[in-house]
């Protein structure tokens, strides 16, 4: 592998400052230390550090969503099956059906993202931050497979300058990019973000079956279609109408056990979390009131996007709260939130984005208030002692 | 039986190379050194010039602001060189040993002096500057009565050496005294903070004038700054002191022979060191001679104390003032492809994302490389892990970056030093310079309250 190392120190003082392709910089280094892990020594404070990085971070979050977005593909092309009465595909007819018509999402994403990265992290002269890698990914998956291509991209350019570079970038942040890109088109073009249509692959240009609805679980609900609801195992497995990754709650439970195995996720914001709206959900079964107060509880962790938001949003560290007594308040009121949004919201089937949303605003003040007890504790001692 | 503290945070590196339990004989040095950085803050006025002959005991150097604090030579010999950095900054005063003139300061039993009379003993033999104050972490002011005192008997550092086997081996006899004129100093109580298992050394056993305490836990559970957080911490307004073990026994010798002798016990120790064994050396000395054909091949990193805190030397570098140890590691400056992404089999971490958390007892080699690019703070919820204390070590530093003093007050900046943040300098993804935000937090802390 050595000439390749040659070849890129080679090109280095082309990148640097006055080199002929200087304002490229950022690109370059972007590039060579993806390749390799520079040959930079401590100078300062601790002569050893550990081997892990931003860059391996972001990995094991890429391979977490993995699962997800295998079956995403998968179900894009099981979906069109069924709305177009096609009987003749095989799995893997669905799955590659399904992959060609995401591809386009993923690639629109990471230009687009990226490039807007590549041109920040050039005018502050920062390194290329990783964490777009992540979201660039989550964005295409919790997506409808419909989604215009400039639609996309205009909105991921919002998410990335207006959600996050203007504060500083990655790390800076104070609403989940992903989700902002999301909460954009929702409010922007609400047309090919909510209905019947718009989950499944071309039944927006008509030709599906008569009397086919694409409606999602959460929209049933809504519409007191609860006779028409697939049954919790295909809600679980996936098998239902959705963005494209937030379906399956196996696939996503695959990649929170990646994330936990490694420490990367917060076990924390996740089970706080799915109690939280556990919890809220059989408190309105034991209050009742309409049909929807009374689905089972465990309907809402199955259903719309609770759990690909538990496992790959909520737990975004740099939104979330960062104290780990904040993280569980965090978590909790968030799935409090979700089902409150699904059930009582007459406007919005689906809670969980702007449940993450509004309590991303919010974590500041709850780790505010962690932070304070530790205060008092301290300010305790001074005059008891 | 003293009562015990367990701690659960912390990691202890599992660096190879440790020491063998072995003392060798003590290696003649002639080139001796006091460099300035060991005393962050310090602002110093010579007092010799180059080619002046000093004693043992002679003073170098005294402290602006405190004159009363004085640094002495170690040795008698000639004052060979003073070495300024950038802006004429001092950086070191280099001494050639020959002789062996020492001052005699004058001996006798501290318990029969005066705590004014302890104290002058201490701060005109140049014996002063081994007592160092919460908060700060710096040389103890000496117009302050300190709450209490406290030592730690153990040190969790990676390879650190073993202060059991350093103390069953320095000279006795001395241990007793030095206790005594510290229970002098203060109107509290002298506290030893010894590992779980507690001591082999009998001399420890029939101490008086001392409280012991026992700690169990991973690095950093030796550190003085926890063990004080657990056993009566520092609160706005309080200041305690702190030293080493090795310098009880140099506080003994002197109130007992009346000299300045800082002669110590250290571990020669990494990865890149060959016949790594204990030896006798005084702080300040070159570690040339004990690093003399045990030096590994390839470009190696010399530091003057552990991997953690120590500082870079070059092979012919003087022991810092505090250390107690040399580590001498292989230096990282090499490319390593798609490294990031490797399994990780042969790589020691925090983190579970690397196959080697799968092989528990292990050693590793490891270097200096930085192993990835800085970034700003982005995972959270880690730092405290490694952290065993009732911190926010985020928001701490946070409040550090914004320049908040009172919100630096009430988030414990007088308990740290940058010792107790090494670690999480050391796992930290984002590779920010901890400990050095910490520092100069201090730095700004001391500014502001004078």
């Amino acid at each position: 592998m050595s000439f390749l190392l040659d070849k890129m120190k080679k090109m280095e003082p082309l990148f640097e400052k006055g080199g002929r392709f200087e304002k490229l910089h950022s690109v370059y280094d972007g590039f060579a230390t993806f390749l390799f892990v520079p040959d930079k020594v401590t100078t300062k404070g601790s002569h050893i550090r550990d081997h892990m990085d931003m860059k391996r971070t972001m990995t094991v979050v890429i391979i977490a969503l993995m699962p997800a977005l295998l079956f995403g593909c998968y179900n894009v092309g099981l979906q069109h099956t069924r709305a177009f009465g096609i009987n003749d595909w095989t799995l893997l007819n669905m799955f590659w059906f399904g992959f060609l018509k995401l591809l386009p999402l993923i690639i629109v994403s990471y230009l687009v993202g990226l490039g807007i990265e590549f041109i920040a992290a050039q005018i502050r002269g920062h390194e290329i931050n990783e964490g777009y890698l992540v979201t660039g990914m989550l964005i295409p998956l919790i997506m409808p497979i419909d989604v215009p291509l400039w639609m996309l991209a205009v909105s991921v350019a919002f998410a990335v300058i207006i959600g996050k570079e203007i504060f500083g970038g990655t790390g800076m942040n104070i609403l989940n990019p992903a989700l902002t890109a999301r909460a954009f088109l929702f409010f922007s073009y609400p047309g090919w973000m909510t209905g019947d249509m718009v989950w499944i692959e071309g039944l927006v240009k008509g030709g599906g079956l008569d009397g086919f609805s694409g409606a999602t679980p959460l929209a049933l609900a809504k519409l007191d279609g609860f006779s028409q609801m697939p049954s919790a195992m295909e809600m679980f497995l996936g098998t239902i109408p959705g963005s494209v990754g937030e379906t399956s709650t196996v696939a996503i439970l695959i990649g929170a056990f990646i994330l936990l195995l490694t420490g990367v996720g917060s076990w924390r914001i996740m089970l706080s979390m799915t109690l939280g709206a556990l919890g809220m959900g059989l408190l309105l079964n034991a209050t009742g009131g309409n049909e929807y107060t009374q689905i089972p509880a465990y309907y809402h962790l199955i259903m719309g996007g609770f759990a690909f938001g538990a496992v790959f949003m909520a737990t975004d560290p740099v939104t979330a709260a960062q104290t780990n007594t904040g993280k569980y308040i965090y978590g909790a009121l968030t799935g409090i939130l979700v089902v409150i949004i699904r059930v009582f919201n007459p406007a919005y089937p689906e809670g969980t984005m702007l449940a993450i949303l509004l309590m991303n605003v919010m974590a500041p003040l709850i780790d505010h208030y962690v932070v304070n007890a530790n205060i008092r504790r301290r300010l305790k001692r001074v005059t008891t002692a | 039986m003293s009562t015990l503290i367990r701690l659960r945070k912390g990691l202890n590196i599992r660096l190879a190379g440790k020491a063998e339990k072995i003392l060798l004989p003590e290696v003649p040095v002639t080139r001796f050194g006091v460099r300035f950085a060991d005393f962050p803050g310090l602002v110093a006025r010579l007092e010799v010039q180059e080619g002046d002959k000093v004693m043992c005991g002679s003073v170098l150097f005294h402290d602006k602001s405190f004159p009363e604090i004085k640094y002495v030579s170690p040795v008698s010999g000639v004052v060979r060189e003073i070495i300024r950095g950038e802006k004429r900054l001092l950086t070191e005063v280099i001494i050639e040993h020959e002789g062996a003139e020492r001052i005699d300061f004058g001996s006798g039993a501290p318990l029969s002096l005066t705590r004014e009379q302890v104290k002058e003993k201490l701060l005109s033999s140049g014996l002063w500057p081994v007592l160092r104050q919460r908060p700060y972490h710096i040389v103890a002011r000496p117009g302050v009565v300190p709450r209490d005192i406290f030592i730690s008997a153990f040190d969790t550092a990676p390879l650190a050496p073993d202060l059991d086997f350093v103390m069953a081996n320095t000279h006795g006899g001395f241990l007793q005294t030095g206790i005594d004129a510290l229970s002098r100093l203060t109107d509290g109580k002298v506290h030893i903070s010894q590992e779980a298992s507690g001591t082999r050394v009998a001399e420890f056993k029939n101490l008086k004038n001392v409280e012991f305490h026992r700690f169990s836990g991973p690095h950093p559970a030796g550190n003085v700054g926890v063990q004080i957080h657990h056993i009566a911490p520092v609160s706005k307004g309080e200041v305690v002191w702190t030293l080493d073990m090795q310098d009880v026994v140099a506080i003994g010798r002197l109130f007992a022979t009346g000299f300045h002798d800082r002669e110590r016990i250290i571990a020669l120790a990494g990865p890149g060191a060959q016949h790594r064994k204990y030896h006798r050396i005084r702080p300040g000395a070159s570690v040339a001679g004990i690093l003399k054909g045990n030096l590994g091949d390839g470009n190696l990193r010399v530091i003057s104390g552990n991997v953690l805190t120590g500082k870079k030397i070059s092979p012919e570098g003087s022991l810092g003032f505090y250390d107690n140890m040399v580590t001498v590691i292989p230096e990282g400056d090499y490319h390593e492809l798609l490294g990031w992404a490797a399994p990780g089999l042969k790589k020691f971490s925090y983190w579970r994302t690397f196959v080697s958390k799968l092989i528990p007892q292990r050693e590793y080699n490891l270097d200096t490389n930085l192993h990835g690019g800085h970034r700003a703070f982005v995972v959270t919820g880690h730092y405290e892990n490694v952290l065993p204390m009732d911190i926010y070590p985020m928001h701490l530093l946070k409040a550090i970056l914004a320049g908040e003093i009172e919100l630096m007050e009430n988030l414990g900046i007088y308990e740290v030093a940058e010792e107790d943040f090494a670690l999480c300098e050391y796992i930290d993804p984002s590779k920010t310079e901890i400990q050095e935000i910490i520092r100069s937090g201090i730095n700004l802390m001391i500014k502001e309250m004078n």
